[in-house]
């Protein structure tokens, strides 16, 4: 059995300034954006009017089908406004103004809750009830992706407690603090997968946390807690089943293939937390890090706290230029502070002006092959490169596998040359989709 | 409270660090004690040459990125590299206005008609050198001895000679350890060939500084060592069976591995990142292929020294073995045959 997959990248990991400090609680702030788009998928539906007043943890939207989940309260107050709110890709949705109560106790309201006695398919629609989606980071519906298809079964439940972004800490955190509900989380996923055998995957620099998860294996729970060395990126659902079982998931299949499915940590001690009193997510747990704010942390904020009180609670100086939400490898820059904390934000990186590298000069491509060396399932960036500028990219996903490219963005990350690479990739692989869903219309005409 | 305007990039929003110019002054630095060590033991005459060819290199370069109205790319330092790997290939009394053509040549037709950095299928600095090599036969084999005393302060006749004028050949002059070989079948010794107490071009007799420049680069990671190791092994294995079929017709391997420009050539001129392919097991084929064509040309072909020629050819293949040598996608079956 291999130990780790291919190649991959030892960016500077910066998790040492948070990785000690305890989640800590973030105060409410005085108003409340929550987009219902925070997942991949339809948005959430609306269900509550202007005016309405509402109790955290009430429904404000329902699901709007399969491939959707609701959206709770964060805190108990009142509908503001139903109207567009802007969004991290810079377009406004559909969202919900929502003004906290200032003196309440802010008690969560229960629902119905979701036994261990339930049959796989109510957990996987109390898992849907409760609103949750990847807290990794991806944000896709945990009750689509634990859905097992009509004649695969799964073998290996594995547990993402990788974390390979550099500043990120709030797996760790979770790990060290909130292992009971990890545990029960993991006993609903059991059930709900049919999985005989469950692998907690960890990278060693969280070697505290596998050894506190190690001594809190419930007796005869079919867990095993695995150590693997530090490498990004590990805490992608393909790279870290190669790292565990040694299999390869294949091009443009999914883990079940290889009888595996993947949860993180977070989103499993979401589950255990949520479905044994039938609540909904309102909050979640994001470090704060980076050269630019004072406070540095991990901390559990409500979902829909706008962007700026966050940062002014943390003493970010005023001087920030860079704002990633997530890490700073596949993370999103910021454009608008006026946006909010969603279900998928992990992380909140900050850089001021100083810490900014502005000689990003970008060079040709010298072929060095330090992408090459760099890229986890062995792609050729330098040639995928060159060939999205000169726009071949029908030859792209044909000969070269762009769509095996998962954006990690290793090979960018390396290139001496400057070259935005995954930016490239995205583009030509967007360009791709849109002329594929363009074609059959053509041919109707 | 946040009054800048957020800088927004695309992810990744971190680097490596390590970028083009720095390995490619990198590069410079390491070919530097060559450089010193050529004018230590040729004399004014070598730092002329080098010079003349750095400055041609540079001055073509900036001159034809201003003629197609483009910036400058003279700060990316390819152009000081391919000058001096120039001007060390060159002999040292080798006439100065030759030198600047070739110094032209190597930047014009060796890199800018293909694109620019990164672009060029060969090595720049070799298609000057083997523009040179037809253009004047005569004096790209003149050579000229080491060690002469005097060797500061005059400047050889010949190095002046004006331009379009071929020099007359100079009253003294030195058989490099190859032609030696090939010719008068004389063995130089090892320890001569390594030190660099021999003749040859400017910057090729010494094998030990080549290669304290090569770890240096290889310990920054700015060279891949699979290059110079592969084609010196070859070199080494190739030759060394060719000795012990017979020892009075074939060189010793020790003797193949110390002269003429295979130290030079392994390890400053093969691994031209941009003309060298760009996966593992591709280098070592490269390399493979540069050895053999190296050995077979000293051996067996009218020149006495091959590597100019070996690592244009593997320049040549360069894009073919890059075809055929693909890894393995993840969660792909290697097309079976």
């Amino acid at each position: 059995m291999k130990d780790s997959f291919k190649h991959g990248v030892h960016p500077p990991e910066n998790k040492e300034e948070t990785n000690k400090l305890p989640i800590r609680q973030f105060a409410f702030a005085p108003l409340i954006i929550l987009p219902m788009q925070q997942h991949i998928g339809a948005p959430s539906k609306i269900i509550v009017r202007e005016g309405q007043e509402v109790a955290r943890g009430q429904p404000l939207a329902v699901a709007d089908g399969y491939m959707s989940v609701p959206m709770h309260s964060p805190v108990s107050g009142t509908i503001r406004k139903i109207s567009k709110v802007p969004v991290i890709s810079g377009q406004m949705t559909e969202g919900i103004y929502l003004e906290p109560f200032l003196s309440s106790g802010q008690e969560v309201s229960e629902g119905s809750p979701v036994s261990l006695d339930a049959s796989p398919e109510q957990i996987l629609k109390g898992i849907q009830d409760a609103g949750i989606v990847g807290l990794g980071g991806a944000a896709f519906p945990t009750h689509v992706k634990l859905k097992i298809p009509d004649g695969k079964s799964c073998g290996f439940l594995i547990i993402n407690g990788i974390e390979c972004e550099p500043y990120l800490t709030t797996d760790h955190r979770v790990m060290l603090e909130q292992g009971d509900d990890i545990f029960m989380g993991i006993r609903y996923l059991l059930k709900s997968t049919g999985a005989k055998q469950v692998i907690i995957g960890i990278e060693a620099n969280k070697q505290d946390a596998a050894d506190h998860l190690t001594r809190k294996i419930p007796a005869g729970m079919p867990v095993t807690v695995k150590v693997v060395p530090v490498k990004y990126p590990q805490g992608a659902e393909k790279m870290l089943i190669t790292a565990l079982l040694g299999k390869e998931v294949p091009s443009g299949g999914l883990p079940i293939d290889v009888h595996a499915v993947v949860v993180n940590v977070a989103t499993t001690a979401e589950i255990g937390r949520l479905l044994p009193h039938g609540q909904g997510i309102q909050e979640r747990v994001i470090t704060i890090s980076g050269p630019g704010v004072k406070k540095k942390g991990n901390y559990l904020i409500p979902i829909g706290t706008p962007l700026r009180y966050v940062l002014e609670q943390v003493g970010a100086a005023d001087n920030i230029s860079e704002v990633y939400m997530g890490g700073p490898m596949m993370g999103v820059a910021v454009s608008n502070l006026d946006i909010s904390i969603v279900k998928g934000t992990s992380g909140i990186i900050v850089f001021g002006e100083q810490d900014v590298n502005k000689t990003d000069k970008i060079f040709p491509c010298i072929k060095c092959g330090a992408c090459v060396d760099a890229c986890p399932i062995s792609l050729n960036p330098s040639k995928l490169g060159i060939l999205s500028k000169s726009e071949a990219y029908e030859t792209m996903a044909d000969d070269f596998h762009l769509m095996d490219c998962f954006e990690c963005g290793s090979c960018s990350f390396v290139c001496p040359s400057n070259i935005p690479l995954v930016q490239y990739f995205r583009l030509s692989k967007s360009i791709l989709r849109k002329r594929k869903t363009a074609k059959p219309a053509a041919a109707n005409v | 409270m946040f009054s800048k305007t957020l800088h927004i990039s695309t992810s990744p929003h971190i680097r490596k660090g390590l970028s083009t110019d720095t390995i490619m002054q990198n590069v410079a630095w390491a070919m530097m004690p060559v450089v010193i060590f050529a004018v230590f033991s040729f004399g004014i005459n070598a730092f002329l040459v080098i010079a003349t060819a750095v400055i041609s290199s540079v001055l073509t370069e900036h001159a034809l990125c201003k003629w197609s109205n483009k910036e400058s790319t003279i700060s990316d330092w390819s152009a000081v590299i391919t000058g001096i790997l120039l001007g060390l290939t060159l002999p040292p009394i080798f006439p100065l206005w030759m030198t600047f053509l070739g110094g032209v040549f190597s930047v014009a037709v060796g890199k800018f008609v293909f694109g620019g950095l990164g672009c060029n299928l060969f090595n720049p600095a070799l298609v000057g050198r083997a523009f040179l090599q037809a253009a004047f036969p005569v004096a790209i084999t003149t050579w000229h001895p080491a060690f002469l005393d005097g060797r500061f302060l005059s400047i050889t006749s010949s190095v002046l000679a004006f331009p379009f004028a071929e020099p007359k050949v100079d009253g003294i002059s030195g058989a490099t350890p190859l032609s030696a070989f090939k010719f008068d079948h004389v063995i130089t010794d090892t320890s001569d060939l390594a030190l660099g107490m021999v003749s040859g071009s400017t910057g090729e007799t010494s094998a030990v500084i080549i290669i304290l420049g090569g770890i240096y680069l290889i310990a920054r990671k700015m060279m891949n060592w699979r290059i110079p190791i592969s084609i010196l092994s070859t070199v080494f294995v190739l030759s060394g069976i060719l000795y012990l079929i017979d020892d009075k017709i074939y060189p010793s391997p020790l003797f193949m591995l110390f002269s003429g420009g295979l130290m030079l050539g392994a390890v400053f001129m093969a691994t031209d990142m941009v003309g060298s392919p760009i996966t593992q097991l591709g280098v070592v084929i490269y390399g493979f292929f540069i050895g053999l064509l190296i050995v077979v040309i000293r051996v067996w072909g009218g020149l006495p020294e091959g590597v100019m020629y070996a690592i244009l050819l593997g320049n040549a293949l360069t894009p073919q073995i890059d075809n055929f040598i693909r890894p393995r996608v993840y969660g792909t079956k290697k097309i079976k045959s």
